[in-house]
């Protein structure tokens, strides 16, 4: 028998074949064959090594276990020799590691707990078989093997497990109310409709570990004796539409979803619905008009989903992640989950870092941890080091909190005395460079293009309101502007019909009451402190600092700006569009804001 | 006279074909409208028409719930439709100046289609990718990380 003391394995995968693997593996065998190796190195074939595309033609060397790729035929001398004979690897026929970034989620930073994001970025979403290795279905298999509904509900009660979609309700009290309400049609509804700008956490969800949810929405609907689901998801998500049909079908080929689940009598089964591009179809009674197909028009409630919601039937709406939550507790317990977070709000929560901070993306922490330990230790600080101004919690109805808030504990308590709300999750970091006045306009424009428009308070309060914003930003602001806003935040709270109406005036109101001098600035002194409103802002050249080299000049896209070569510009404010392309191309930083 | 009656010949089959894969009841209606959408870029008033008669959903609900859905159209789009996300997470990372120079490249308002037809510029909500602000997506590709240099570039490839 044959002792070799390397053995080399060629790919001959066909994209390796034709760049040419046979002609290497034959080049290989001659040098071999010539530096008298050939008793001592085995050559193989085998199928595909790395990718073909990039690596081709590649080879695995043992039992070093090196990589070597895009070979040629007249590379092979060369390794033979320093590889086999010196025993040298040759590192310029190393195959290069692709490192494929993930924008969205890093491996876990310190003081994160990921339980709702476990799997993500970890299996394949689009094999339940990666789920099911990692603890899948099985407490869907206790659910339905050793406890009663009333059982689960129970657990999920003790675990304090909150809605997550924003308005924190208790969720064990949720399906107990469903469960109540009498009647043998019953509806189970995934609220997967996250629209809240800066928020993204449920998107992951559903395209890296969609059985989390299906498993949840499964324990629910025992729970509360219900037999046909909906997952509600936007339109604007469709990887996440695509990977939640793939997760259902094989959940059904694996007996998971349909009639007799896991040999038991419970029959439950799904389906997905897409939006059309409305935020408030996140608000529930509009999602249940757009499923019934409908205008996504929100009702009053009551009566509320759970005693008549779906096509008046009772129906238990939850958040992707609340349901993502629900396996887990089954498995590990109650207690389990109820040992992280606050008093009054357990567990953890998935947020989304945006704007200006180092590392944005998605992150998982328990509740009680601050904003400052999110912002620096989590989020690696502000971008380019520069000052923090405020923090919008809660997506477009949430508050901004500024720097004298950052040690506040994150929980849903704490973030609604301060003036914002915990939310979906979305959390927006604002640096010393954000105008608040024109962050609020943002925002109500924006709150203003989505309300439905079927009640006044809202349909025209926030048209108002921005209609008033707009003007300070453009430097037109009038003598009792701040107090109509205030009256005005009051009044559309008080008297709108649902969530986006009531949550409206938030950022508003928020930041009339933490930057109040900004509002001022702008109104009385037509200043915008921040440099950012364009009608308040000006550019100059500084004399003493311009060398004169014509660069700013001649990319002015509206030539304001003249000079002599050599000779400090000018600036004529009259024709400036305080576009900032001066600014950004002058290579001697001779160009202020005022 | 006759493109005319062909024309509506084919957009009937196509609104049939829609209709019966999804079920004529109102429940199917967004996704029949969706599919619609997708197909012809907007919704013809003649394929609502069609919708409501297959269907018997009033053609006043019809034209209800095609009005309210933002990625729904009911005027027919140019041939390269540019959605780019107005929302404040990308707006704080740059959207400003990338929104700015969109315009000097293409001098269109947001909703309008230029004369030539060739690109209509759109600005949609929080797409939900603000990992990678600014955000826009021409036709089904979605660009991140935004700059106003790449603008001149990414209209390029759909020249």
């Amino acid at each position: 028998m044959a002792f070799f003391r390397s053995h080399v394995l060629v790919s001959v995968d066909p994209e390796c074949l034709k760049r040419g693997a046979h002609e290497v593996i034959d080049a290989l065998h001659d040098e071999l064959v010539a530096q008298g190796l050939i008793d001592e190195v085995q050559v193989l074939e085998t199928s595909r090594i790395g990718d073909p595309v990039f690596y081709g033609p590649d080879m695995m060397v043992y039992p070093e276990g090196i990589h070597y790729a895009n070979l040629t035929p007249d590379d092979i001398p060369f390794l033979v020799e320093e590889h086999f004979l010196k025993g040298r690897p040759v590192e310029r026929f190393r195959a290069q590691e692709r490192l494929v970034r993930d924008e969205e989620l890093r491996p876990p930073q310190p003081k994160e707990v990921r339980v709702v994001l476990r799997n993500c970025g970890v299996i394949d979403p689009n094999n339940i078989e990666d789920y099911i290795a990692e603890d899948g279905y099985m407490a869907l298999a206790k659910v339905l093997t050793e406890m009663t509904p009333e059982q689960v509900i129970d657990t999920v009660l003790q675990s304090g497990l909150r809605g997550r979609g924003g308005a924190g309700f208790p969720t064990g009290r949720k399906w107990q109310f469903a469960r109540q309400s009498p009647g043998e049609v019953k509806y189970v509804i995934c609220n997967a409709d996250e629209g809240d700008p800066g928020a993204f956490m449920n998107r992951r969800v559903l395209e890296g570990d969609p059985h989390a949810v299906i498993e949840g929405m499964i324990i629910a609907a025992y729970a509360i004796g219900s037999k046909q689901g909906y997952i509600y998801c936007r339109a604007e998500y469709p990887l996440a539409v695509k990977t939640l049909n793939i997760a259902i079908k094989q959940a059904r080929e694996f007996g998971f979803l349909g009639e007799n689940i896991l040999g038991t009598d419970f029959s439950f089964d799904l389906e997905v619905r897409m939006g059309a591009g409305a935020f408030v179809c996140g608000e529930e009674t509009a999602l249940m008009a757009s499923i019934e197909g409908r205008r996504g028009e929100p009702r009053p409630r009551p009566p509320f989903p759970a005693v008549a919601g779906l096509w008046m039937k009772p129906t238990n709406v939850n958040n992707v992640e609340t349901y993502a939550n629900v396996p887990q507790i089954i498995l590990r317990g109650p207690e389990w989950y109820s040992s992280m977070g606050t008093e009054k709000s357990k567990g953890t929560k998935t947020f989304a870092l945006a704007g200006d901070v180092k590392n944005t993306g998605l992150i998982e922490v328990p509740f009680g941890i601050t904003l400052r330990e999110v912002i620096y230790d989590v989020g690696g600080g502000i971008k380019d080091n520069k000052g923090f101004k405020a923090i919008q919690t809660g997506g477009p109805m949430g508050g901004c909190l500024s720097a004298e808030y950052l040690d506040l504990p994150i929980d849903y308590e704490s973030l609604t005395k301060a003036g914002s709300m915990m939310g979906s999750g979305g959390l927006v970091v604002m640096d010393e460079d954000t105008c608040m006045v024109d962050i609020a306009r943002f925002f109500m424009d924006f709150t203003q293009e989505e309300s439905c428009g079927k009640c006044t308070p809202c349909r025209i309060g926030t048209r108002k309101i921005l209609e008033i914003l707009t003007r300070i930003c453009e430097g037109k602001g009038r003598d009792g502007d701040i107090e109509q806003l205030e009256e005005l935040c009051t009044w559309i709270k008080a008297t709108s019909l649902c969530g986006l109406g009531q949550g409206a005036p938030t950022p508003v109101e928020s930041t009339l009451k933490l930057f109040r001098h900004e509002y001022e600035a702008h109104v009385y002194e037509k200043r915008c402190p921040a440099k950012v409103c364009r009608a308040l802002i000006s550019y100059e050249i500084q004399p003493d600092v311009c060398t004169g080299c014509t660069v700013c000049a001649r990319n002015c896209p509206t030539n304001a700006i003249s000079g002599e070569r050599r000779q400090p510009h000018k600036i004529d404010p009259d024709i400036c569009v305080r576009c900032g392309i001066c600014m950004q191309v002058c290579n001697f930083n001779a160009i202020v804001i005022n | 006279m006759t493109d005319l009656i062909v024309l509506k010949e084919s957009l009937s089959e196509l609104v049939k074909n829609v209709v019966e894969k999804h079920g004529a009841s109102r429940a199917e209606l967004i996704p029949i409208l969706n599919e619609i959408n997708r197909k012809l870029g907007y919704l013809p008033s003649y394929a609502l028409e069609e919708v409501a008669r297959l269907t018997q959903i009033p053609k006043s609900q019809v034209f209800s719930v095609a009005t309210f859905y933002q990625m729904l159209s009911t005027d027919e789009m140019g041939e390269h439709v540019i959605r780019f996300c107005e929302s404040a997470p990308c707006h704080v990372v740059g959207g400003r100046q990338v929104w700015q120079r969109l315009q000097e490249e293409l001098h269109l308002q947001p909703g309008q289609t230029s004369p030539d037809r060739k690109w209509t510029l759109v600005t949609v909500s929080c797409l939900g990718v603000c990992g990678v602000g600014p955000v826009l997506i021409v036709d089904d590709d979605m660009y991140g990380n935004v700059t106003p240099d790449m603008i001149p570039e990414i209209l390029a490839r759909y020249a």
